[in-house]
């Protein structure tokens, strides 16, 4: 008879090998998951989405049109002024709250939690689709609840009007998520990406065409504008809300543009993320 | 034959492995020749040794002594500048995810998410690790009974106290059923009885699941417990072995002469020298003398040289002695008295 050794002690516990292969799409989802879950558990922040865009609505809208009829001879100009704004607002809302969600990404790395997943048989896109998509996804929210202010602002738009500008608010969100990822990833202190980020969002909110047209501005002033990848997400959103307005751009070029940003700044997160060196990883 | 290879398979089935039976040619982790160079200091210098399959191996050094790097290294966070290390056969630079599906990590840090439940952060790390669904949910809820946390499933980790929170880091290191258990300084911030909970569910893990457990540690009596030992300085290995074998090299008992000053402490060495014909070794204040029948040679020193000896102690030989005879200086060290 055939004698069969037996390891005495038979591991019971190893993987399948079915598992052994990366994936993407299921760390992704998890990752995309705690980014919402950690942000409904900080009540504050759910305030925040609320009560900002509404205080700044306030503040800004009465500010401006006051300011503006007194200029005005007919008092046309300051709702005009106002719903030119409008686009503009929603997009710095939109800026603001994608490029600062991606601080959590110092957070993780700072309390150890990135460690964990960067030691973990996952293919590094799959970190940078959960975080971006995480963060573009509470940016997205944030600008659409925005739109609920569009009668305020004078802007009449029918339901197609109103799904094309979500979408693009979706796309805008998730190409500066990407942005502030980039920029996260090689920090390791918060105060340093603050200063960063005023250095880089201001002008890149103020020469976007949220507050004076490009077509406006004159020389250098321009060519910045036309530069500025989100001055065509900027008009792109005048598009879906002033479907009757003609733009600085056609609405082709600024959907070709704001998509060609998302995929520039989503390979360079990616590029980011896939370096493995010889040197510590956080 | 066809029998033998049923049974073989049904075996294989039945404890659903791949791991060290597939492997079996291959230690679960092997050196060789592994160096890391930072550029501007050698972290590591050329280390080889094997880990054997279900055994509870200890990597003890002081700070420095190159223990995080290697760590980092196996933990495939790190590529390393010079040499090779394998896990359960694959290469940690050039197979990473395949040495991370075989590898569970406990970090010395925490790396819990604090703003999630136990579960969560359980479930979020079994979707790293391609776990999915009731599987995973179940496995969730045998790590977490294992580590005594069952009914703290649903709490938010920051209500958790500090080794509870550890225990949930073992949970989070054992999700996807490994063949090898990676910890650096398991220890860190646990009391004495968390901290021997924690090795009674290592033992548990190699005996029971045949799971080969590293733990890094600086501590002594840490690495008493260990089944085999690598003991590093300055990046490289200066022993190997069990416990109880590298205290056994030294023979016999410690006899420790302690001074004033180390200008006393080489005097009374020479002088022994010649009256006892041994070779003391001269550690700060103190002589040091490993003999057979510690207490008799005591008193006859003492006799021999009176005054010049401020307080005597003999001992068993510790893990420390072992340090200090292979490397001439003490565990713990400053940093400006590294380089003597």
């Amino acid at each position: 008879m055939a004698t069969v050794t037996v390891p005495t002690r038979v591991p019971t516990n190893a993987v399948s090998k079915s598992t052994a292969t990366t994936s993407l799409w299921t760390p992704a989802y998890s990752l995309w998951r705690r980014e919402l879950v950690r942000f409904y558990r900080q009540k504050a922040r759910v305030v925040g989405v609320i009560a900002s865009p509404l205080l700044f609505w306030l503040v800004l809208g009465a500010g401006f049109s006051k300011t503006f009829q007194t200029q005005g001879p007919n008092g046309g100009v300051a709702s005009h002024y106002v719903g030119y704004f409008f686009p503009g607002a929603i997009v710095m809302i939109v800026l603001f709250t994608a490029i600062f969600s991606m601080m959590s990404l110092i957070q993780d790395r700072n309390e150890g939690f990135l460690l964990s997943v960067l030691a973990a048989p996952i293919s590094r896109s799959a970190i940078v689709l959960g975080k971006v998509l995480g963060g573009a996804t509470l940016a997205a929210i944030q600008g659409w609840v925005f739109l609920v202010f569009c009668p305020l602002a004078g802007v009449h738009v029918g339901p197609f009007g109103i799904l094309y500008s979500m979408s693009i608010i979706a796309l805008a969100s998730f190409a500066l998520t990407a942005l502030g990822f980039i920029i996260a990833w090689p920090m390791d202190s918060t105060q340093a990406f603050h200063a960063v980020i005023n250095l880089v969002l201001i002008p890149l909110w103020l020469l976007s065409g949220s507050v004076f047209p490009a077509s406006g501005a004159s020389g250098w002033m321009k060519t910045l504008m036309l530069l500025n990848p989100l001055t065509y997400g900027v008009d792109a959103l005048r598009n879906g809300l002033f479907p009757a307005q003609i733009t600085t751009f056609s609405p082709e070029i600024n959907l070709i543009v704001t998509l060609g940003f998302c995929a520039v700044v989503f390979i360079g997160s990616w590029a980011v993320v896939n370096r493995r060196t010889n040197k510590p990883a956080a | 034959m066809a029998t033998v290879q049923q049974i073989a398979q049904s075996l294989q089935e039945s404890s659903r492995s791949v791991g060290s039976g597939e492997f079996s040619g291959h230690a679960p982790i092997e050196l060789d020749r592994l160096s890391h160079d930072y550029g501007s200091r050698l972290a590591l210098d050329g280390l080889s040794f094997d880990v054997r399959p279900a055994e509870i191996f200890g990597l003890l050094g002081p700070n420095g002594s190159g223990k995080t790097t290697l760590f980092r290294i196996l933990s495939t966070l790190m590529v390393p500048t010079g040499g090779q290390a394998h896990i359960a056969g694959f290469d940690v630079a050039t197979e990473p995810n395949r040495v991370r599906q075989q590898t569970g990590i406990v970090f010395q840090a925490t790396s819990l998410d604090v703003k999630l439940t136990v579960a969560e952060n359980l479930m979020h790390q079994g979707h790293l690790y391609g776990l999915r669904g009731a599987q995973l949910q179940t496995r969730a809820k045998d790590v977490l009974a294992r580590v005594g946390l069952a009914d703290r499933a649903r709490d938010l980790v920051e209500t958790l106290s500090g080794g509870q929170k550890r225990r949930v880091e073992l949970a989070k290191g054992l999700i996807h059923s490994p063949s090898v258990l990676l910890l650096d300084e398991p220890s860190t911030g646990l009391d004495p009885g968390a901290r021997i909970d924690l090795w009674n569910y290592l033992r548990i893990l190699r005996d029971e699941q045949g799971v080969t457990v590293l733990v890094t540690t600086h501590l002594m009596e840490e690495a008493e417990h260990c089944d085999r030992l690598a003991i590093l300085n300055a990046g490289k290995l200066v022993a190997l072995g069990s416990p109880t074998e590298l205290k056994a090299e030294i023979g016999g008992d410690i006899v420790q002469f302690e001074t004033r000053s180390p200008e006393d402490a080489k005097t009374l060495a020479a002088g022994i020298t010649q009256r006892f014909a041994v070779q003391p070794s001269v550690v700060g204040n103190a002589v040091r003398v490993e003999r057979e029948h510690g207490h008799r040679f005591l008193t006859e020193v003492v006799e021999a040289f009176p005054g010049a000896i401020e307080s005597v102690s003999v001992a068993k030989p510790s893990l420390e002695d072992v340090f200090i005879q292979r490397t001439g200086h003490r565990f713990w060290l400053e940093k400006n008295e590294e380089k003597s």
